[in-house]
């Protein structure tokens, strides 16, 4: 029997609907799990992704994109195959693309991580044959903070700068991360200022009905002193531009996965550094693959060499694809903004 | 262990001093004392020794985790630091601890006393109730491998902030041979007389590299001196006894059995400052001489007659058991000419003798010729200027001469550690033999971060082979390697060796066929080797 998916110089294919995935170079009907840069790319004739997900890509896209939605769990006949979008809890609406052929099935993880962050739709382990899941952190040194853990360690240290009358300047990137981040904080501690990249998305998901407390958009006819000890929301870009020095001697963090390895903390050269990510931890992993039931497994986006042995050793017919999704670990952003 | 991995996290995360200092100074507020005096101890580089070897320790992590060698090599690879990694693989704590710092020393000196099984099951009950961040500083106080991104200086700072002492007094005091097992912070810190231990060395003044002559004022102000290639250090003389101590605080007296001798020509109650020199026929020799005495604890007697060594005396600090550091450079000068004066020739100490010099540009002359004198520059010292602690400007100045350069091509990369890891800053170098580059040399410094990081994206794309962690790449940057000395070494496939090299600057102007030739370092090694 032919591959439900195949891998192709554009991207994942499937040949029985003659549709992409997530495809890095222009085709004409793309499937998108989500709306980060690396996964929903410009150029494509037709996009298909879920409700939650569509406006922040046609925000980024542009209003020519033709982008059609479908809810989660909903099926959709195209071509020979049966396709449906099913939660990947990465960022507002994230999905899984399940793909159905003469009864084989196929899953394409996306991004997602495993825990609830309180903003994302819940991950939903999805039964199938084959599973191509990423693994962005796929070795055992990546174990994530529990939320309650990382909300105490935030808000402390805000508080104790709010308190110092210093400004917290806080790394994350615009579309998921500074969003949990802001329903994780505590605003009764102080304003929260933002990045306008950040502010932009924020915009689009309080539009589609996603709750987020008062931010204030930084914009060049603000005086920041006015807002004393805020929380300053900023992309990482943002942080290392003029644009950040407004803010005087204000104490810096970084928000990401990894965080965890403290060659990554010190070369970033902030004040804090927070384990957070969007990505499932090494436990994460192990576990929804395991959810699938699925024999074959293809690794992809990150430490997939010894990924892949490892799921090899675990008795999965492992294989290794790459990709165009973000870059090499540690050197270029977890996601693109 | 918390509040002093609180500590560590504030220091490690951060570069801005004003952040490292403070959160020092808050914990030798609040701290217990006898925490406080360990933390003062790792921070001046006082760690407990290496007890448990790394090995078993990667083993035992490996089987708690449940996963095999291979991943955690892997998972070693990607993080560069073995703490680290057990830290992190381990599974999360079942239980917690509130003991500190000084307790966690103690129980690691008691189960390295004790068999293996004990000591296994000791230190996995230790990291079954320690956070990952507190597994990680243990770990590496169980390797001997604790370091922390803080100076002496500013530890030293954050404890006159909390302690109300001066800067100097406190630097003063935590020189020598103390370890938190023979005193106390009571003891060492509250109501310590600087005096009480009779090893204890004098903070060494420190100068900086010469900015430019003109603004030095007068000539005649200013004693010039050689600055010799050897190793500094402060012979003490008290109580009949006599201590050699390095600029980094390591106690060197048997290294160089020789200078015990001076015991019967100096007087009891004599500190000098100076260079520990490899010394013949009344004048240096290479430094290669004196590597072969670096490291070696105890000194075979074929070795002390091929590189004998002097104490070349630059300056007097203490007199007749009184600290002079408060007099005049010229003072403390004309009583140390007198000190040596009384040894006899054979005795192995000689006075640094001043350069005399007229006007600057006499004195330049005499720059010069540093490299024939096997010396490394010249030094600079107002003459009314008092013995400082630590590096200042000001007063003394070192003029060095410029270093030896080549161009030479990149051809392997590896990755570096650390802040570091995951960048590939280790470079090995070559030179043409012909049409074939030969390596001569490996150098890790000198690059900023940025060009680093755009010579690793090079790197990665421009990988001709991979051998193990390192890669050969396709012969294309020429750098620019400046170093402070050649020697001849059949153990190197280009026969040099040499010393301290670094990169000064990637030319990217340069091609590759622009790079210097083997016969170039050979004409190197006959001049200055
Ligand atoms: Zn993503
Ligand atoms: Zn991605």
């Amino acid at each position: 029997m032919a591959d439900v998916l195949t891998f192709t110089d554009r991207g994942i294919y499937c040949p029985a609907g003659d549709f992409y995935i997530d495809p890095w170079l222009p085709v004409d009907r793309a499937l998108i799990t989500h709306g980060h840069a690396d996964h929903a790319r410009p150029g494509m004739r037709s996009y298909l992704a879920t409700h939650a997900a569509a406006p922040v890509m046609q925000h980024r896209l542009g209003d020519d994109a033709r982008i059609a939605t479908l809810d989660f769990g909903e099926v959709r006949r195209i071509g020979d195959a049966e396709v449906s979008y099913h939660p990947a809890s990465h960022v507002p609406g994230s999905a899984q693309i399940k793909v159905t052929v003469k009864g084989e099935s196929w899953v394409v993880s996306g991004d997602y991580k495993t825990i609830s962050d309180g903003l994302s739709e819940p991950f939903e382990p999805v039964a199938c044959h084959a599973f191509i899941t990423e693994c962005t952190f796929g070795l055992p040194v990546f174990s994530w903070t529990p939320q309650a853990v990382l909300t105490s360690q935030i808000n402390d240290w805000w508080a104790t700068n709010a308190a110092a009358g210093r400004f917290s300047i806080l790394g994350a990137y615009a579309l998921g991360k500074a969003q949990r981040l802001l329903r994780t904080v505590n605003p009764d501690i102080g304003p929260i200022l933002t990045h306008g990249a950040i502010e932009n998305t924020n915009d689009v998901l309080r539009a589609q009905g996603i709750a987020l407390p008062d931010t204030i958009r930084v914009t060049p006819e603000t005086n920041v002193k006015d807002h004393p000890g805020a929380l300053v929301l900023a992309t990482p870009g943002a942080m290392a531009q003029p644009w950040a020095r407004q803010f005087g001697r204000a104490s810096t963090a970084f928000a990401t996965g990894w965080m965890a390895l403290r060659g990554v903390r010190r070369r970033r050269a902030m004040d804090r550094g927070f384990v957070v990510s969007d990505h499932a931890d090494w436990d994460g992993l192990n576990t929804a693959i395991r959810a699938t039931g699925a024999e074959k497994v293809f690794v992809t986006h990150g430490y997939t060499g010894p990924f892949r042995r490892w799921l090899t050793d675990q008795g999965f017919d492992a294989h290794v694809v790459s990709t165009e999704y973000s870059g090499e670990p540690a050197e270029t952003a977890e996601d693109t903004i | 262990m918390r509040e002093f991995a609180a500590l560590f996290a504030r220091i490690d995360e951060s570069t801005k001093t004003s952040v490292k200092v403070a959160a020092l100074a808050a914990y030798f507020q609040t701290a217990p004392d006898e925490d406080k005096l360990w933390t003062v101890a790792l921070f001046s580089g006082r760690r407990p020794k290496r007890t448990i070897t790394a090995t078993k320790l990667r083993v035992w992590a490996a089987e708690a985790a449940g996963l095999p060698d291979w991943l955690f090599e892997e998972s070693y690879g990607i993080v560069g630091d073995l703490a680290e990694t057990i830290a992190l693989i381990l599974p999360p704590p079942s239980g917690q601890s509130d003991e500190g710092l000084t307790h966690w020393i103690n129980r690691i000196k008691t189960l390295s006393a004790q068999d293996e099984d004990t000591r296994r099951t000791g230190i996995l009950a230790a990291w079954d109730v320690m956070p990952t961040a507190e597994r990680f500083l243990f770990t590496k106080l169980l390797t001997g491998g604790f370091r922390v991104g803080v100076s002496q200086k500013l530890m030293t700072r954050a404890l006159a902030q909390a302690t109300g002492q001066e800067e100097a007094v406190l630097t003063h005091k935590l020189m020598g041979k103390w370890t938190p097992e023979t005193t106390t912070w009571t003891n060492l810190i509250e109501t310590d007389d600087p005096d009480a231990d009779l090893s204890r060395p004098y903070p060494f003044y420190l100068a900086y590299g010469l900015d430019g002559l003109d603004e030095l004022g007068p000539p005649s102000d200013w004693n010039a001196e050689r600055k010799w290639d050897g190793i500094r250090g402060q012979f003490i003389l008290r109580g009949g006894e006599h201590h050699l101590w390095s600029r980094g605080e390591d106690l060197m007296t048997d290294r160089f059995p020789e200078l015990a001798q001076l015991r019967d020509f100096l007087p009891d109650g004599t500190v000098i400052d100076g260079e520990i020199l490899a010394f013949a026929d009344e004048m240096p020799l290479s430094f290669n001489a004196l590597q072969s005495r670096i490291g070696r604890k105890t000194v075979p007697k074929k070795l002390l007659k091929e590189a004998p060594v002097i104490l070349m005396a630059y300056d007097l600090l203490e007199h007749d058991g009184h600290d002079i550091r408060k007099l005049a450079f010229r003072t403390r000068r004309n009583r140390l000419k007198m000190l040596v004066k009384e040894t006899p020739d054979t005795a192995p100490i000689r006075l640094s003798a001043s350069v005399p010099f007229a006007d600057w540009d006499a004195l330049a002359t005499e720059h010069d010729r540093s490299r024939e004198l096997h010396a490394e520059g010249l030094m600079l010292k107002r003459k009314d200027s008092p013995y400082l602690a630590g590096r200042k400007r000001g007063d003394w100045w070192k003029w060095k001469v410029d270093p030896l350069t080549v161009d030479a091509v990149m051809i392997y990369a590896q990755a570096g550690h650390g802040r570091r890891a995951n960048l590939f800053t280790d470079y090995t170098f070559a030179v043409w033999n012909g049409n074939e580059l030969t390596p001569f040399t490996k150098a890790y410094s000198g690059l900023t971060d940025a060009e680093f990081r755009e010579i690793t994206a090079w790197v990665r794309k421009n990988t001709l082979q991979k051998f193990g962690p390192v890669r050969q790449v396709t012969p294309h940057h020429v750098f620019e390697i400046a170093f402070e000395g050649i020697q001849a070494s059949p153990r190197h496939k280009s026969g040099v060796a040499l010393r301290f090299p670094r990169m000064l600057r990637w030319r990217k102007d340069k091609p590759v066929s622009e790079a210097n030739t083997l016969n170039d370092l050979k004409t190197m090694l006959a001049t200055y080797g």
